[in-house]
């Protein structure tokens, strides 16, 4: 591992400027995914801007109902907080079907939307790829793509984005709270990760050395029938290979309003508009619901071993929606 | 074990740091190359060999360690972040002579084989029956509302974190259930 100093800022400002003036310095949160891409050598900083002493721990309802989660909030307490529980399931569920209960002890909101992709081409300096060495090409293409995207992916890159909670939080349009140099500002989750495009080394439309603050909720009182279904090929540990966050709002059998989301399929978290236009005014039915994920999903593109993730990412949905419908969200 | 000379494990001032923090209730105060986690830390300076270094990439979960009661990889933590905070390994989970009930119903339950992984399912338990205490749900709770009964299914999910290649897994989850339900 390369070797690095060390700063723990005394607050955002200072933690900031810092990265303004420093362009090899990286932000460490709580470090499961960074310390770990150390290692492996794919990430090289030379300096840590340690922020998990900054003030940024707290869990506020907000007087119009929402809820703002602070950037350093760990996993695991914002999956136990009692609001989140209440009124956002879709976002404990997402939560506690991640990683493990170490891991999401010290995993962070913000570090956690900022996490790279697992891709093992990614992941392994050995091999060709854009997103670590730009113009280097692309192993993932025509290697084992089995857990690669299906939608909205480049010739340069066909990584997916592995977080949880963000497939949640799009389903929640939720705002990410930003600081960067030339001050704050709101990012709605929908519009923080790119697509890879020309460019997959450019993962957010964050400036470099910005740093998440917090994380808001809009209220949102039909997200307390909400859920998260989440696909592995084990039990649990393990990241998705299909993942859907849901929420459901009936008057009587007619969608009134849905939020559809999906995880494992693209270089960002999907949320699904065309699925919810297609279910939004109309009776619910699970067929109904199939017709909306193949609507989603209709400009699909899988890769060679990855064609499975359609029926899956469709089924999921069925499935989801129909325990919603049901009230019986497992 | 004596702290190293410091010339043999750091190279440069502005790569390491003075580090003041406790152990098993013991204060450590130590210059660290700042690359060295809290792992490498416990077994390569302070002579604490109970945390086991299994896959290195918090896979495993052989070098569990609580991190100010939190049950932690002490591989994916800097030690250099760990200044004023409190760890406690599989060595502090007991006194030198005596086990503490969860060490006692391994133990008596056969909850290992070759024993590599259990000082991390040692301290991955006792965080977890924490954390059940405290109310937490986990992925397989069906009411998130209501604090969770702590079943095998919830026992086998929580433990989720801890890989067992001996595959003691069925002792692992008797022993973690008789100490929740005796002490």
């Amino acid at each position: 591992m390369r070797p690095f100093r060390y700063h723990r800022p005394a607050d955002v400002a200072e933690a900031v400027a810092v990265l303004a003036a420093e362009p090899q310095a990286a932000y460490l949160a709580g470090g499961t995914n960074l310390v770990d891409l150390m290692k492996l050598g794919v990430q090289r900083p030379d300096l840590l801007v340690d922020v998990t002493r900054l003030p940024l721990d707290a869990v506020a309802e907000l007087p119009d109902g929402g809820l703002r989660i602070g950037a350093t909030v760990p996993n695991s307490d914002l999956a136990a907080h009692p609001v989140v529980r209440r009124d956002y399931p879709v976002l404990a569920r997402a939560l506690l079907a991640a990683a493990s209960g170490q891991l999401r002890n010290v995993a962070t909101t913000g570090g956690n939307l900022l996490q790279r992709t697992r891709c093992v081409y990614f992941q392994d300096t050995g091999k060709a790829c854009n997103k670590r060495e730009p113009g280097s090409g692309c192993a993932a293409r025509h290697g084992q793509n089995r857990d690669l995207a299906v939608l909205d992916w480049s010739e340069q890159c066909v990584a997916t984005h592995p977080s949880d909670l963000a497939v949640a939080l799009a389903a929640l349009d939720a705002v990410v709270e930003v600081h960067e140099a030339g001050g704050a500002r709101d990012v709605p989750l929908a519009a923080l990760h790119r697509s890879p495009g020309e460019h997959p080394e450019r993962e957010t439309t964050l400036a470099r050395g910005a740093l998440i603050t917090a994380v808001r909720l809009p209220a949102l009182p039909a997200a307390r029938r909400s859920t998260y279904l989440k696909v592995r090929d084990r039990a649990s540990f393990a990241f998705a290979v299909g993942s859907v966050a849901a929420v459901l709002d009936l008057d009587g059998d007619v969608v009134r309003d849905v939020r559809l989301a999906y995880g494992a399929v693209a270089h960002r978290p999907w949320r699904a508009y065309r699925a919810e236009d297609e279910l939004r005014g109309r009776p619910f039915s699970p067929e109904l619901a199939a017709r909306a994920a193949d609507a989603e999903l209709a400009e699909a593109r899988p890769l060679r071993h990855n064609g499975f993730k359609l029926p899956l990412t469709r089924a999921i949905t069925v499935r989801a929606l129909t325990e919603l419908a049901e009230g019986t969200p497992s | 074990m004596q702290d190293r000379p410091e010339s043999e494990t750091t190279t440069d001032e502005r790569h390491s740091s003075r580090v003041s923090f406790e152990v098993n209730g013991t204060h450590r105060e130590l210059t660290l190359d700042n690359r060295t986690t809290l792992l490498d830390t416990l077994r390569e300076r302070l002579g604490l060999i109970g945390a086991k270094k299994g896959c290195d990439h918090g896979q495993c979960g052989s070098c569990t360690v609580l991190l100010d009661g939190r049950r932690v990889k002490s591989c994916l933590v800097f030690a250099v972040t760990l200044d004023g905070r409190s760890v406690l390994t599989v060595e502090g989970l007991a006194g030198p002579d005596e086990l503490s009930p969860l060490q006692a119903a391994f133990v008596a339950h056969d909850a290992f084989q070759c024993g590599y992984c259990t000082p991390g399912q040692l301290c991955s338990a006792r965080g977890m029956l924490d954390e059940v205490a405290r109310g937490w749900p986990s992925a397989v709770t069906d009411d998130l509302t209501t604090p969770a009964e702590l079943t095998d299914a919830e026992i086998r999910e929580r433990m989720a974190g801890n890989l067992c290649r001996c595959a003691a897994y069925p002792h692992i989850v008797a022993a973690v259930r008789e100490t929740a339900a005796t002490t």
